[in-house]
């Protein structure tokens, strides 16, 4: 089933970026899948396209041609609209910076997703917790972003990624901005959000040692792909 | 939490700014809370006018007198119901300070001309027009000086004398004047013409200005047209005019006054839009990212319009409301010793909602451009922004 119907799939994907009167090629008929319930490192040097490719597996950037399907679902044809509202039921995204909220404490923060279903707010507060005790949270609630370590905001944003339930995790570089023993329990959250919870990851990540956590690494070059089976 | 707490929160995340910015605002509409209560009273008398009565004043001006001859010959006039004529007093209360609007009277005809805004008890207009020594007060006016039926009062005039010499007229008061609406302003004095004509010093058989009362609206025009024209080429020329028009050339003289209020809250509020759209622009700027990252997790173009919108509409309103409360506290302080100048000063339900629909408008116009940017900005560009 996996490889018939991969989380992901890119076919013949191709992306160009116009810098004044210069285009550069990002990706050239690009072809991807990543099964489900797979947890992908992507690697590769700076410019080597690995941001883009998570912005247009999030849609958040467009292809110039070719297709892109999560979940056998084709994303780009989708409006702006419409990919906001499927980015909400199917994407979470855990960034560098974590990019939370400052005026907002931890529940809060991970309650956003949630403003943009038709849960009711005893519902809201229950998944709140639930995704909050998944990260080792649940007694940081009422604190503030400025009041937490980088490696705690970095949990409130995996919180806020999982808490409406997405197949897909899209990280860009989520360790880049900690200490190891923070990265380290970031990467095992998650590694347990994908083994025990299922969920499809694809990391972006310069840190070999962040890689060593998925199941896989692909090396991102020009472009292309080079894969490399890691053990689990 | 809802969209409305997200608001709220992005609002205040500078306490410092927001509580400025709210400032601001709350002086503008404070401002104009003030002057649109001014205008208000200053054209009351338009808004009260009847469309069926006309002012008949000298052609020079209204203060120039005209011959007492002119209200017979007005009330043959065809399409004239009733006449009525006052004569500016210019009178006091113990210390020239204190100006008592007072109007000679004929008053047969005056309360039928106003029955429709006035009514004193039937026994005490009957005294009043029995004793002409005697005067009938508006409420208000009696409220002020605790003045109640019976009492005797020394009016002075500071433009009329008496044949003794002297300034002031011993009147009874012998009947209280209430409006039949709330509107209608009572802070005034009324005494008999015949017995003002007898006594003073000079001026006599003039009256200051007719109310004409006509069969119809309609006719108006014509009545008007026939009077004038009755007494042109006279020693006393007269301009007819409705009671609206009257009322607004009345209050011209003091100026334009909508001219004023229209300028000086455009220029409070034109200085409050470029503030707070430009501190708008900029909190929006700084957040760039964060839209980046609510448009990330699913929050639509549309939505984080009308969030960026909320926050300065809520804004407006925060600064706004209590803008125009103190203006209505102002008013009211303000109400009793302004009561002579512009009766009726207050910050009226109108005022009111004319005030929110500037609040809400100054809000729309200070968020639009931010909200059009925040809802047009590219993920990619936000996040890479940073």
């Amino acid at each position: 089933m996996t490889a018939e119907h991969p989380m992901v799939r890119l076919t013949g994907v191709s992306k160009r970026f116009t810098k004044g009167k210069e285009t550069i090629s990002i990706f050239d008929h690009l072809d991807l899948a990543i099964p489900r319930g797979d947890f992908v490192a992507v690697m590769g040097p700076s410019g080597s396209g690995k941001t883009t490719l998570l912005n247009l597996l999030g849609g958040i950037d467009r292809v110039d041609a070719g297709e892109i399907a999560v979940a056998d679902h084709r994303i780009d044809g989708l409006s702006e609209g419409e990919l906001a509202a499927w980015r909400a039921a199917n994407i979470g995204f855990i960034f560098q910076f974590y990019n939370l909220m400052p005026m907002l404490t931890a529940a809060q923060n991970v309650e956003l997703p949630l403003l943009l279903t038709k849960l009711r707010s005893k519902e809201r507060a229950e998944r709140v917790h639930t995704a909050l005790s998944v990260v080792g949270l649940a007694d940081r609630v009422k604190h503030r972003p400025r009041e937490m370590s980088g490696g705690q905001q970095q949990r409130v944003a995996i919180a806020r990624a999982i808490v409406s339930d997405p197949n897909l995790l899209l990280c860009d570089e989520p360790t880049g901005d900690l200490d190891r023993q923070s990265a380290d329990e970031i990467l095992s959250i998650l590694q347990l959000l994908n083994g025990e919870l299922g969920k499809t990851i694809v990391m972006v990540t310069h840190d070999p040692a962040a890689a060593n956590y998925a199941k896989r690494v692909l090396h991102l070059d020009k472009g292309r792909f080079v894969e490399r089976e890691l053990a689990a | 939490m809802n969209d409305f707490d997200l608001v709220r929160k992005n609002l205040f995340r500078r306490k410092l700014r927001a509580c400025l910015m709210i400032v601001s605002i709350l002086i503008a509409f404070m401002i104009f809370g003030v002057l649109a209560g001014f205008y208000r009273a200053f054209t009351a008398g338009e808004d009260a006018a009847a469309a069926d009565r006309m002012i008949t004043v000298n052609k020079i001006n209204f203060t120039q007198p005209m011959p007492i001859a002119y209200f017979n010959r007005v009330r043959a006039v065809e399409g004239v119901r009733q006449v009525t004529f006052a004569n500016w007093f210019g009178g006091y209360y113990q210390d020239p300070k204190n100006f008592i609007m007072a109007l000679a009277v004929e008053p047969n005809t005056y309360f039928d001309v106003y029955r429709s805004e006035f009514e004193v008890p039937l026994e005490q207009l009957q005294a009043f027009m029995r004793d002409r020594g005697s005067a009938v007060v508006g409420e208000s006016l009696a409220q002020k000086w605790g003045w109640k039926i019976g009492d005797r009062i020394p009016l002075n005039s500071n433009i009329f004398s008496q044949k003794s010499g002297g300034h002031t007229w011993d009147l009874t008061i012998a009947g209280i004047i209430k409006g039949k609406a709330q509107h209608v302003d009572t802070n005034f004095l009324l005494f008999q013409y015949a017995y003002f004509d007898e006594t003073r010093s000079f001026g006599k058989d003039t009256i200051g200005w007719m109310i004409l009362q006509t069969t119809s609206p309609e006719n108006n025009d014509r009545v008007a047209k026939t009077i004038d024209a009755m007494f042109a080429n006279s020693t006393a020329e007269t301009s007819t005019d409705t009671e609206k028009a009257f009322g607004k050339a009345f209050a011209a003289q003091f100026g334009n006054i909508a001219l004023i209020v229209l300028l000086v809250v455009g220029a409070a509020f034109v200085t409050i839009l470029m503030i707070v759209g430009n501190t708008m622009a900029l909190s929006i700027r700084e957040r760039t990212r964060e839209i980046g990252v609510l448009k990330t997790l699913g929050f639509s173009g549309p939505r984080i319009l009308t969030m960026v919108l909320g926050e300065s509409v809520l804004l407006a309103l925060l600064g706004g409301i209590p803008g125009l409360a103190i203006a209505a506290l102002i008013a009211m302080a303000l109400r009793n010793s302004l009561a002579n100048v512009v009766p009726g000063f207050a910050v009226s339900p109108t005022i009111a909602l004319q005030g929110l629909a500037l609040m809400i408008a100054l809000g729309l116009i200070t968020g639009i451009i931010p909200a059009l940017n925040a809802m047009r900005l590219k993920i990619a560009t936000a996040l890479g922004r940073g």
